[in-house]
């Protein structure tokens, strides 16, 4: 933290507890209470999400509806379990797919973009600036706008209907190449300086005193990058079945009708838990990694 | 490689000067070969990004003057796509003015949020603090989750609201909000607040960290009086660079909305009260097939998205300076 200390009072002088700065009562409770409102208002949606998945079919139907279950059962859990096994291509098949699918973009994603951001923090060659400036600009705007010619593209590399359709684009997103360089900035250049004395190649830099050194980074881009790729259906370029992620199965169940609404239910908790788990386990590393998301002048 | 560094900032070059080989151009080529595995590192990625982001963005301009079925060769039409998207299409007229109102809507007060919540956030300590963050932050990651709040809008007395209403006697008879024009927007842009703390909110909440302490000490004996002055006269202008980042990160989901519209609204919505621009675009990209209509509209969102990133960083750029 050494580049927040730009005046002299970093030196360790007993620090006042900052609690007491300027901080009136009423206000500390005033602030609470309206974070504890907002704070029940952001949560509602999900606890119905999460309470309904252990409602029995009548609760779910209930006038007037209740948060929590009166008759927790795991009947809903049950009804996902018949559906998965009668369904036409087998469910294994699906998560299997979906373990390629998130599992190659995220890591192929993690890999291509450190790759990047090491040059981009830390060298100065000729372009630079330029590359940079045009994925800041790809920040910018979404998916949807290059959507058409896309779908072209991925038909003339022969790619469609494959997975490589669904990876490889993921490889090339914005934000992460964004995020890594930002925080490879951070590294002291003293630290590759004495790499390079003692005969390091840049390549062996990059593998064996960067790498290390941005874990809470690549933790980041791999989290961000899962929610990503976690919620692509495929729809756009996988036809086939056997081919499509756990996804697009989970949204089938959830789009077949009222009969179903028990394990329409169970699979909106999945969809949800599962990236919501990876954030609390990494949480940490993320905020550290956003601390140096700032934009520079 | 670091000793050639002013050549680059020096200015441009005659254009003519590219063929002669005077020693600016042999050291330009020189830091290039220098700089070799440089570019070996940054080629994976930049040219997928090439492929997949700079091409198609080129792509969709260019297609957006032809009138193109996938099936037979483009055909140029000039401006013929736009003539028609804002002097013929109706339906564009309104998916415009609902971006533009969700947008000017959703932008500014999403980001007021992010900040107002990281600030408070960050006067909470440890495991609570990380579990305030994680309350806020989920909605954004929970998938498709908020089809939830179809049970809370349903048109029926079974509907959560409307259950809560006609208890409190505030109406006689359920109210089909997401079927009724004038409340399909609102709730549109309700639930688009609800899932918008994301990734600008991470970024608040880090940079809120990241602001030296013994700011708030020496301000605290020039005379600053309350935590508002604090936030007004240190937090804000010590955290700018992560208040642009954030800037961008809200804006440009501002204008994508089209997901929960479809799923809560249906589509199309009642008399289009919950088209966009991009489920315009999706309409004529992947069902009517109708390639340049499609790309036309793409060009006009890109250069929306875009243009209001632009113009809202220039804005924030001049804040405290």
């Amino acid at each position: 933290m050494e580049k927040v200390c730009r005046d002299k009072k970093c030196h360790k002088k007993p620090v006042k507890s900052r609690r007491a700065l300027n901080r009136s009562m009423a206000g500390n409770v005033t602030l609470f209470v309206f974070m504890g409102i907002c704070g029940v208002f952001m949560a509602i949606p999900l606890i119905f999400v999460a309470s309904n998945a252990f409602k029995p079919l009548d609760e779910l139907f209930r006038y007037p509806p209740r948060l929590f279950p009166r008759n927790p059962s795991l009947d809903n859990f049950a009804d996902l379990r018949v559906l998965m096994s009668n369904s036409w291509v087998p469910f294994s098949r699906y998560i299997l797919n979906t373990i390629i699918i998130t599992g190659g973009g995220t890591l192929g994603h993690v890999m291509v973009a450190s790759m990047a951001a090491y040059p981009l923090a830390k060298h100065d060659f000729p372009g630079k600036n330029i590359l940079f400036g045009v994925v800041v600009l790809s920040l910018m705007f979404t998916w949807q706008v290059t959507q058409v010619p896309n779908y072209l593209i991925i038909s003339k590399l022969g790619i469609n209907n494959t997975y490589l359709a669904v990876i490889l684009p993921a490889f090339s997103y914005g934000l992460g190449l964004y995020l890594m360089k930002q925080f490879m900035e951070q590294i002291p250049d003293s630290l590759i300086e004495s790499a390079r004395l003692d005969g390091a190649s840049e390549y062996r830099i990059y593998r064996s005193v960067i790498m290390p050194n941005v874990k809470p980074a690549w933790l980041t881009l791999a989290v961000l990058q899962f929610q990503t790729m976690w919620g692509n259906t495929g729809s756009q370029f996988l036809r086939d079945e056997q081919l499509k992620p756990l996804q697009y199965a989970l949204l089938q169940i959830v789009n077949s009708g009222p009969a179903r609404q028990g394990a329409a239910a169970v699979v909106t908790l999945i969809i949800a838990v599962i990236p919501i788990t990876f954030f609390v386990i990494c949480q940490s590393s993320i905020i550290e990694t956003m601390t140096t998301s700032g934009m520079k002048e | 490689m670091k000793t050639n560094v002013g050549i680059e900032k020096s200015g441009r070059r005659p254009f003519g000067a590219l063929f002669k080989s005077t020693t600016r151009e042999w050291s330009l080529i020189n830091r290039i070969i220098k700089n070799k595995a440089s570019y070996v590192l940054i080629a994976p990625y930049f040219i997928l990004f090439f492929v997949f982001t700079v091409l198609p963005v080129a792509m969709s301009m260019t297609l957006s003057f032809t009138s193109f079925n996938v099936l037979e060769p483009p055909k140029f039409i000039g401006w013929g796509n736009y003539i028609r998207l804002f002097l013929n299409d109706d339906i564009f007229r309104i998916a415009i003015k609902n971006t533009l109102i969700f947008a000017v809507i959703t932008g500014p007060i999403s980001y007021l949020m992010c900040l107002l919540f990281a600030w408070i956030i960050n006067e909470f300590k440890g495991k609570i603090r990380a579990f305030i963050t994680l309350i806020f932050y989920a909605p954004s990651i929970s998938g498709n989750a908020y089809v939830v709040w179809n049970l809370i809008l349903r048109g029926d007395k079974y509907g959560i609201l409307n259950g809560i209403l006609l208890r409190l006697d505030l109406i006689d008879n359920a109210i089909i909000w997401m079927k009724t024009e004038k409340y399909v927007l609102m709730f549109l842009i309700i639930v688009q607040l609800w899932l918008s703390l994301g990734t600008g909110f991470l970024t608040f909440i880090a940079g809120l960290q990241t602001i030296d302490k013994t700011l708030y000490e020496s301000a605290a004996i020039d005379g600053i009086k309350n935590r508002w002055q604090e936030l007004w006269y240190i937090t804000l202008p010590s955290m700018k660079p992560q208040l642009l980042f954030g800037a961008v990160m809200q804006i440009t989901q501002s204008f994508a909305v089209a997901d929960i519209s479809v799923n809560l609204a249906g589509n199309p919505s009642v008399n289009y009260a919950g088209t966009t621009i991009v489920t315009h675009l999706m309409d004529y990209g992947s069902i009517r097939y109708e390639m340049g209509y499609a790309s036309a509209i793409a060009t006009v969102l890109f250069i929306l998205m875009v243009g209001s990133n632009k113009a809202v960083q220039r804005l924030l750029r001049k804040v405290g300076t």
